[in-house]
């Protein structure tokens, strides 16, 4: 599965202390989002890629402790939130 | 309709209509201080009507449904002796279904040297009493019911309406308030007893003065004393809980209320009675301002 964020001027983040505030413009909805939601939009704003691709751009800016198949199975878990949520698309 | 009034509360216009005189007769004693609205000149924001159920039920066991601009199709019929309340109760309605040009917070404020202190919390957490008993106390009452923040500025509007007092606060709040400034009894209602008072000659003269958030309040009554601080997120979550109109404002909504609690600490506050709660604000007040 590919997944594709969306596009970042839809999308209002505003720290707020330990949570981010999140505006999504086309569907006026708030979210409400904790460590590691904005990162993985964040990440994923650099363009579409599968969770392989997904979690190299993670590591390759914070350290990951877990290992690769229990830290791709949470990130897929995120993912298909996201997607709940209309912020992330995924196409097969 | 038989009898109207026209009000002016905070920015805010009203056409009061009823199929009976005596609400308007009361609304008309307790709002004597509030600018009067020229129907002629002006078209007010809102209506609210007081209508029969059905036509004959003006003269037969009179009830009284609420309607207006925006309306509750369920909403279950009052007893006219309740009338003054329908008639609050209308008006909430509209601000609360209708007003868009402010954020509209269900919370009450009082203002201090053009410094607001917003106090939100859910039925029975005292805001209205607290509010009222503040306003007799050095504040002025900008409002027991809604806080109207304004997405452009971030000041918060007063909205002045009559304060509504229910069973045990209406003898703490009232106490040596002049009898013109209170209303009528009303026994029964779907909230127990209620009474009305009339914010002071201030808070009046003073309702289309803004003021600038300085501290949101969120207290609890019936608890032992204790407060703590309300981190930005959950105070974020708490203004858009007591929102009405939040969603409907979409991003202005969002901008108002991030900038909000980036910029106004909140306090939650725990408390056994009214002279605990007075105390405690003078001092948290004290801390901010």
């Amino acid at each position: 599965m590919t997944y594709r964020a969306e596009a970042p001027d839809q999308i209002i983040v505003e720290r707020l202390g330990a949570i981010d505030a999140l505006y999504h413009r086309r569907s006026g909805t708030t979210h409400l989002v904790a460590a590691p939601v904005p990162q993985i939009l964040e990440a994923l704003g650099e363009g579409a890629t599968d969770v392989a691709g997904l979690l190299a751009r993670l590591a390759a800016r914070f350290d990951l402790d877990t290992p690769d198949d229990e830290a791709k199975a949470a990130l897929e878990q995120r993912l298909a939130e996201l997607i709940d949520l209309g912020l992330v698309r995924g196409e097969r | 309709m038989r009898h109207q009034l026209g009000l002016a509360v905070g920015p805010a216009t009203f056409r009061i209509g009823s199929a009976w005189r005596g609400p308007i007769d009361a609304l008309a004693r307790l709002y004597a201080a509030y600018p009067p609205i020229d129907f002629a000149r002006r078209v007010p924001d809102f209506t609210v009507r007081l209508q029969p159920v059905q036509p004959w039920r003006r003269f037969i066991r009179s009830s009284i449904f609420i309607a207006g601009d925006h309306m509750l199709p369920d909403a279950a019929p009052m007893a006219l002796e309740h009338g003054l309340l329908a008639a609050e109760m209308g008006m909430n309605l509209q601000m609360a279904l209708g007003w868009r040009r402010h954020v509209l917070l269900h919370a009450s404020c009082v203002e201090k040297d053009g410094k607001a202190l917003v106090i939100t919390g859910e039925s029975g957490s005292g805001k209205s009493t607290l509010a009222a008993m503040l306003g007799e106390r050095g504040w002025r009452l900008m409002g027991d019911e809604f806080a109207l923040l304004d997405p452009a500025s971030g000041m918060v509007f007063a909205f002045p309406r009559l304060v509504s007092l229910k069973n045990e606060a209406i003898d703490i709040a009232t106490a040596g308030i002049t009898p013109e400034r209170i209303g009528p009894r009303l026994e029964g209602t779907p909230k127990g007893a209620i009474r009305h008072l009339v914010p002071n000659a201030e808070a009046i003269a003073r309702m289309a003065e803004p003021a600038v958030p300085r501290l949101l309040l969120l207290p609890r009554y019936g608890f032992a004393e204790a407060h703590r601080p309300v981190e930005q997120g959950e105070a974020f979550v708490r203004l858009t809980e007591a929102s009405t109109n939040y969603i409907a404002l979409g991003e202005a909504g969002f901008g108002a209320l991030v900038r909000f609690v980036r910029t106004v600490p909140a306090v939650a506050l725990d408390y056994p009675d009214s002279a605990t709660v007075l105390a405690a604000v003078e001092a948290l007040w004290g801390e901010v301002a």
